[in-house]
């Protein structure tokens, strides 16, 4: 699939479609994955990588990408489509600069669950039928894929391409019984007291990073509310013992009915902070009280926060009324 | 560096006597910025205003927090004074002490403590508010009256007097209302159709006042001084502009078996139809629920004698949209079904009536030309029975907890006719109370007792029962000589209370005025401001508001039309500075906020922008129109980048309020 | 935490739009229909104004407990507003039970301006509620706790 992407790409370069190829380059080791902007063919013959590590979501980097002079091609995933389309439809990124060709998705790897296992020095990884064998500077290791796909890859809701301009490999279909909410749910019947501790805790270790802001393709801000002085609610260290807990709750919130449930923020995340489930918490609750509404589906369609149903909207009395004390 | 005011209001003993008002100056004396704090008997008096208006020159004030009552109250009065004395009028905050601290707490301490926690979150809001200008808005040189009663007429009349163009929406086919049902009227005894049709026609051929019968308020938009009012001209199937109201087609018309609305459904009319002979606008109308044309093309002989070919068996709804600067709500009320009071066999004897069907049984336009028959077998009744409060001052889901107002007046008035007209009829009269207030009203009722010889009887009607004979058994109790009474009537007078018309609540649901539990529309005060609803540029006149009778409905109708001339004088208004504003450089151009404006006042433009490294960039962004944003502040929320804020009520504000109040 | 403490008085904000709701506190004053000196109330333009950071801010400042009052459904002075908050305060209160943070420590109630009577009974019923619970917990970082 590398080989023909690249051969796509300069093909495009070539004939003038694109004068810029957005995708991934790799760093020092075969999982050292970053982002990577390449402008010329000889770029991308030497760096150009698309592979079991590539699982960042490209789609935030062009909002400034397509403001550039001339088209930038771009390769997305199944679930960088539904970023990237909603970014359309908040008229973030300018349509017309982006060429985007479709690329079957994952499941991509997670190089700390490799590392957990001991496995380092690892030069490249090949998955035969459930296997996984790791290249690694000291000779072979094998371990079971399942045991190593990224924690967003494991409830993936969609193997298909909400928008592109062309395709390469098999289109796939929106994935039904992803069990995506099998967590938010169990968190749901646990008792008030064991949620506030689990919360407490894994927001304890959050260390303020803005990892997960600087990811997400739904805070795609200007300027973020928690980098103004004036919006009242910025801060960076935990001075007191409350702060930090509600920079997540908010950046919940502010992306809710937004956020395409892409899982960057986890993992990104460098605590290990589950912080998708609070944006599923979101999506799962729209789903149930408002209707099933997966954003970045359409570019047309009205947001649950940004709609109402005047007769049939819950009271948030509900909330007295669902699940487990 | 900040110099704020504040300035504790004692409101004689309302805040005094629960709040220690010293202690609550001397409190917020000691917050951050504060350079003078006093308390004095009545800040909103001349010399209290005063004592305001010298701090801010004298200690050159930049905001101050008056702690006192609702600022729905003395906000204005507040602002007013601080721009008198040279200080933006937005740099005012109130505390609100009395009625939510002075007036609903009885501990002098704990009611002392949460003054000072209020006082301080005003002292903290103030800290963060800006000196607002007010934009202006232009009028609309147009009203729109929304009910054809007497109330709208006498409103429609008043405005067009004084040279403005009015246009009264009416959904049945004709104005005149419920007055124009009415036999006689009280305390004079004049007959209502002689004091109510000159005014209908004076209103049809006033040229400044346009009328829309057979015409419903389908939508409403935009806010005072601009209101758009889509209305739906619902389908006559008769040409407006040709018919001449000749009265052929009715007399030619074979469907005579219509029960007539006009008559209380006592006789008959046509398909085609004039409500009554005095109607305005008199044209006729084909009701497609019994024209055999319209409901199976077998017919057609209106339109064969039709001289003016007004027949139009194709019409449609049809819609008009038209720009009015003021609006007034003048739906009037309807006496309530009787379906749920089975003890007064109002469903099944047909000699059991409500008031509004006595008043047509009486009427010389009537069933049966004037002469009080019995509905059910034409007879002369000798004894008629009047039942009070039938529905009204109800404690069960059945009735209405008010008093309808009008019914021991036109009860009185009933009983006194009939005793006149026929004195060999015996009037009995149940009542709990007889309430009289109102000129010539008590001497009225007197009459009816003393010089009539009606027998008023405190008491309540317990079971009305039809016998075999055709008399009916009225069983009732006699309170003051505490006996169990059986009177054998011909006939029963039942005095239904009155309730708001249906078609009040979705009206206001478009006007977004507000009803109170009985869905009589609210008024912006109940003394002060009582034919203003809360949402300006709305007015309400006559029992839309709550029950009147037609002296006091006519008074309100004119006061409403008073308050709609003065806003319609005014070239333009001063709006409400208190509104939304887009900060251009943070603003994402998502388009959230544009998703739940209310009033479409926030528009998108792309603009360009001198980026820190120098290069031009062009971005989407949100930009608010002062004179149309109300200020709700959806947008706000809406906004992820916190880019749209609200003066007056900005993020920071409302937390610093927070903020103030956890502590 | 400490439930049953009797002299436990909690710290209530009341985010009260201002053409329904803050009108029915009035009213209830006007009536001088007692409540809780607890409650402290917010004026905002429309329930709709009401940003969940501001709820957040106030757990986080010290507030044991929240509680928004907007027009009935239908009768929002700005037609739609509190039709908005009613979808964002729903979402928001079932974010904060999914954080362990008690669910009677949220509420939303509408409160017309003639209903001056039920104002005073829902402050009176809310406050209870709260004072049940007792202090409000945080979501502190465990790190900060001081041993």
């Amino acid at each position: 699939m590398q080989e023909a992407m690249i051969n796509r790409a300069k093909e495009l370069m070539a004939d003038g479609t694109v004068s810029r190829v957005i995708g991934w380059k790799r760093g020092e080791f075969a999982y050292d994955i970053t982002p990577a902007v390449f402008e010329t063919a000889e770029e991308i013959d030497s760096d150009f990588v698309c592979d079991d590590f590539t699982a960042a979501n490209v789609s935030k980097y062009l909002i400034k990408e397509s403001r550039k002079e001339g088209r930038i091609l771009a390769f997305l995933k199944p679930c960088d489509t539904y970023s990237f389309n909603q970014l359309i439809k908040e008229h973030r990124i300018i349509r017309e600069n982006v060429y985007v060709i479709g690329i079957p998705g994952g499941p991509k790897l997670d190089a700390e669950k490799l590392k957990a296992r001991g496995i380092t020095g690892i030069l490249g990884v090949r998955n035969e039928k459930g296997t996984l064998h790791i290249d690694t500077v000291y000779g072979e290791e094998t371990m079971p894929m399942f045991e190593a796909i990224l924690g967003k890859c494991e409830n993936c809701k969609s193997t298909k391409h909400v928008v592109y301009d062309e395709l390469m490999g098999e289109e796939g279909e929106v994935i039904a019984d992803s069990g995506r909410f099998d967590r938010v749910a169990e968190l749901e019947n646990m008792t008030a007291q064991q949620r506030f501790e689990f919360w407490r805790e894994q927001l304890s270790k959050c260390i303020r990073c803005n990892a997960c802001r600087n990811v997400c393709p739904a805070c795609s801000c200007e300027n973020c509310v928690f980098d103004n002085p004036d919006s009242g609610i910025s801060n960076k260290a935990a001075a007191d013992s409350f702060e930090e807990n509600n920079f997540h709750i908010i950046r919940a919130f502010h992306v809710a009915g937004r956020c395409t449930d892409c899982g960057e923020c986890s993992r990104v995340c460098p605590q290990n902070i589950p912080l998708h489930l609070l944006n599923r918490k979101f999506i799962k609750d729209i789903n149930e009280l408002y209707g099933e509404y997966q954003a970045g589906e359409d570019t047309t369609s009205r947001a649950p926060l940004t709609n109402y149903n005047a007769d049939e909207d819950c009271e948030p009395s509900i909330v007295h009324e669902r699940g487990a004390e | 560096m900040q110099r704020i005011g504040v300035f504790v209001c004692h409101c004689g003993t309302n805040i005094a006597a629960t709040v220690d008002v010293k202690a609550v100056a001397e409190a917020l004396g000691h917050e951050p910025g504060v350079v003078i704090s006093q308390d004095y008997q009545y800040m909103c008096s001349e010399s209290g205003q005063n004592l305001v208006k010298d701090a801010i020159k004298e200690h050159n004030l930049s905001g101050i927090v008056i702690c006192s009552c609702s600022p729905r109250m003395h906000e204005n009065t507040f602002r007013k004074a601080a721009a008198a004395a040279g200080l933006n009028p937005y740099l005012v905050e109130i505390a609100n002490i009395r009625e939510q601290c002075s007036w609903i707490h009885r501990d002098i301490a704990t009611a002392t403590e949460k003054a000072i926690i209020l006082g301080k979150a005003a002292v903290a809001k103030v800290h963060l508010n800006t000196p607002l200008t007010s934009m202006e808005s232009p009028v609309v040189k147009r009203a729109l009256v929304i009910g054809g009663g007497i109330a709208g007429i006498q409103t429609a009349l008043d405005i067009a007097e004084a040279g403005f163009d009015v246009d009264i929406v009416e959904k049945e086919a004709t104005i005149g209302g419920k007055m124009a049902q009415i036999d006689k009227t009280f305390p004079t005894l004049d007959c209502a159709a002689c004091i109510l049709t000159p005014k209908m026609v004076e209103a049809s051929q006033n040229e400044k006042i346009h009328i829309y019968a057979f015409s419903e308020v389908e939508a409403v938009k935009g806010f005072v001084g601009n209101f758009t009012v889509k209305i739906k001209r619902k389908a006559r199937y008769v040409d407006e502009v040709k018919c001449t109201g000749c009265g052929a087609c009715i007399e030619k018309c074979p469907m005579k078996k219509v029960p007539n609305e006009f008559n209380m459904g006592l006789d008959n009319r046509h398909a085609v139809y004039i409500p009554f002979a005095q109607a305005v606008p008199k044209i006729a109308t084909i009701d497609p629920n019994y024209c055999m044309m319209l409901k199976n093309g077998k017919c057609g002989l209106c339109s064969k004698v039709c001289a003016a070919g007004a027949i139009d068996y194709k019409q449609q709804d049809s819609f008009i949209e038209e720009k009015y600067g003021a609006i007034v709500v003048a739906t009037g009320f309807n006496p309530i079904k009787l379906d749920k009071y089975d003890e007064f066999s109002y469903n099944t004897c047909p000699d059991v009536v409500t008031s509004l069907e006595l008043e047509r049984l009486m009427n010389a336009a009537g069933p049966n030309g004037g002469t009080l028959l019995r509905p059910s077998d034409k007879s002369h009744p000798h004894t008629i029975v009047f039942v009070q409060c039938v529905g009204s001052r109800c404690s069960d889901e059945k009735g209405k907890p008010y008093c309808s107002k009008i019914c021991c007046m036109y009860t009185a008035k009933h009983a006194m006719l009939i005793r006149d007209k026929y004195p060999d009829t015996e009037v009995y009269v149940f009542y709990i109370d007889v309430r009289t207030p109102g000129k010539n009203f008590d001497e009225f009722y007197r009459r009816a007792v003393e010089q009539y010889n009606v027998h008023y009887i405190k008491g309540m009607v317990g079971k009305v029962t039809p016998k075999s004979d055709g008399k009916i058994d009225v069983q009732a109790s006699d309170l003051l000589s505490n006996e169990q009474l059986h009177i054998d009537a011909d006939m029963v007078v039942l005095a239904a209370a009155i309730e708001p018309d249906k078609t009040a609540r979705p009206l206001a649901t478009m006007l977004t005025t507000q009803m109170d539990t009985n869905d009589f529309f609210t008024e912006a005060h109940p003394k002060l401001r009582p034919v203003e609803s809360a949402t300006a540029g709305i007015f309400l006149s006559g029992a839309c508001q709550g029950p009147k009778d037609i002296p006091e409905t006519v008074a309100q109708g004119s006061a409403a039309a008073a308050k709609a001339i003065g806003l319609l004088c005014k070239n333009s208004i001063t709006c409400n500075p208190c509104v939304a504003h887009s900060d251009e450089l943070m603003c994402n151009g998502c388009s959230s906020c544009e998703k739940v404006r209310p009033y479409g006042a926030i528009t998108y433009s792309d603009k360009e922008f001198r980026m820190p490294d120098r290069t031009i960039a062009v971005r989407r962004v949100a930009s608010v129109n002062p004179a149309v944003c109300q200020g709700c502040g959806a947008c706000t929320v809406a906004c992820p980048s916190g880019a749209m804020d609200l003066s007056g009520f900005s993020n920071s504000q409302i937390m610093a309020e927070v903020d103030a109040i956890c502590k | 935490m400490q439930v049953n403490d009797n002299n436990f008085e909690p710290v209530i904000v009341a985010f009260c739009c201002n053409w329904c709701s803050y009108a029915g506190a009035d009213l209830s004053g006007t009536n001088r229909l007692n409540y809780p000196t607890n409650v402290k109330i917010i004026r905002v333009p429309c329930s709709c104004r009401v940003n969940p950071m501001f709820i957040l801010r106030a757990f986080q400042r010290g507030a044991d407990g929240v509680i928004i009052c907007g027009c009935h459904p239908g009768d929002c002075h700005y037609t739609s507003g509190n039709y908005y908050a009613r979808r964002r305060i729903t979402l928001l209160y079932s974010m904060l039970d999914f954080l362990g943070i008690e669910r009677d420590r949220t509420r939303l109630e509408w409160v017309s301006a003639a209903e001056g009577a039920k104002f005073a009974a829902t402050m009176e019923s809310f406050t209870e509620q709260v004072k049940a619970l007792g202090p409000n917990r945080r979501l502190e970082d465990l790190r900060c706790r001081k041993q």
